[in-house]
């Protein structure tokens, strides 16, 4: 029976512990001036891809190196990927980026209920991808294979190892309602961008550039 | 010699291919001038056999990796709802029908759609309604898309992570 209460008192301590973290990771930072940061991208497939490579395609030659992470099942990305880091080789100089594959989250039209574990699944593979890269910022644009890699980027803040800027951009389809990662995504993310106003109306808390895809 | 380019993206829409393949919409197609019609399949298993008469020349196929070609080449692209393929066809200045798959989780594609063509940049419907708005659409009353602009966000980003001199 005291053992009981002592595990359970653990367990609380823990919890609150992880919440104190966790909400020290994901206050406000002040700015902190540098001359280039690590770039962990999330390509999540079809239309994911080709939105996130066209903000990427944006990004001075400060955002490197950059670490491709796209889902184990997924082609297409990896082609669009090289088409664009090639073409940026013979802008700048030497390519600095690689690509890594994860067990897909979820797949479309899968139940939410087989999702968790799906998802579980990723993250056993996410957390140590994250953990070895270590990126300044990750950027993500959904679908479900980025919470994983978003959740484990907190870790890294909330274990004091480094914190992550997690940067989550909706998809331009979502014009009126946030994606299931949007919503999950919007309270753990740092800058969460919406590119049509009426989602920044709904949430304040997002910044509105307009369309940029 | 007019040529219609349908695309699914990376995904399956067998409903879409089934629907554009039938008597009736090749008709219809083929009396608004359109000889040639090429399918994009992605991962349907819906896969129409290609043919190629004297009035007319069907061409499937899965996927390219990259439909700029046949973007470019053609008059008309009907297309399902997913971003890079609505934006790929309108940055190209091509004419396009939206077919929204009425299977897919909460349909959050529609809401794309839906807003582009209030902006009055494309036409949009369902397979079961594909046909009568091929019939009756207006393509010349569509308006030019204004390209994003991506790089107000490489300019937001390098301010908040630190970048910026």
């Amino acid at each position: 029976m005291v053992s009981l209460l002592i595990l359970a008192a653990a367990a609380g301590a823990v919890v609150i512990l992880l919440v104190v973290r966790l909400w020290a990771v994901l206050r406000p930072q002040h700015v902190v001036s540098r001359e280039s940061l690590t770039l962990l991208i999330v390509a999540g497939s079809g239309g994911h891809t080709t939105e996130i490579l066209r903000l990427v395609g944006s990004l001075s030659r400060a955002y490197s190196p950059r670490h491709y992470v796209i889902a184990d099942s997924d082609v297409m990305s990896a082609k669009k990927i090289e088409s664009l880091e090639h073409a940026r080789t013979e802008r700048d100089s030497a390519p600095e980026y690689c690509l890594h594959r994860i067990p897909r989250s979820r797949e479309v039209r899968q139940s939410w209920f087989s999702s968790v574990f799906t998802t579980l699944h990723s993250m056993w593979f996410s957390f140590p991808l994250v953990y070895h890269i270590k990126p300044d910022l990750v950027l993500c644009n959904g679908p479900g294979t980025c919470v994983p890699i978003c959740v484990s980027a907190l870790f890294l803040g909330i274990l004091g190892i480094k914190k992550v800027i997690i940067v989550y951009v909706e998809s331009i389809c979502r014009v009126e309602t946030l994606s299931l990662s949007g919503k999950i995504l919007l309270h753990l993310s740092d800058y969460f961008i919406v590119q049509w106003p009426a989602l920044k109306e709904k949430y304040p808390k997002s910044v509105y550039l307009g369309r940029i895809v | 010699m007019k040529s219609a380019f349908v695309t699914v993206g990376t995904t399956s829409f067998d409903d879409l291919i089934e629907s554009v393949v039938t008597n009736d919409s090749l008709r219809i197609l083929k009396s608004l001038g359109y000889n040639r019609l090429v399918l994009q399949i992605g991962r349907g298993t819906v896969v129409p056999e290609s043919f190629s008469s004297d009035s007319f020349t069907l061409d499937v196929y899965r996927y390219k990796d990259s439909l700029k070609e046949d973007l470019q080449q053609a008059d008309l692209v009907i297309s399902h709802a997913g971003a890079g393929s609505c934006l790929e066809s309108l940055e190209k200045g091509k004419p396009l029908v939206v077919v929204v798959n009425e299977k897919l989780m909460n349909n959050h594609q529609f809401e794309l759609a839906k807003q582009l063509h209030k902006e009055g940049h494309l036409f949009y419907c369902t397979c079961s309604t594909l046909p009568g708005l091929l019939q009756s659409m207006d393509l010349s009353t569509l308006k030019c898309y204004p390209p994003g602009q991506p790089e107000k966000f490489s300019a937001f980003l390098d301010k908040v992570v630190g970048l910026q001199k």
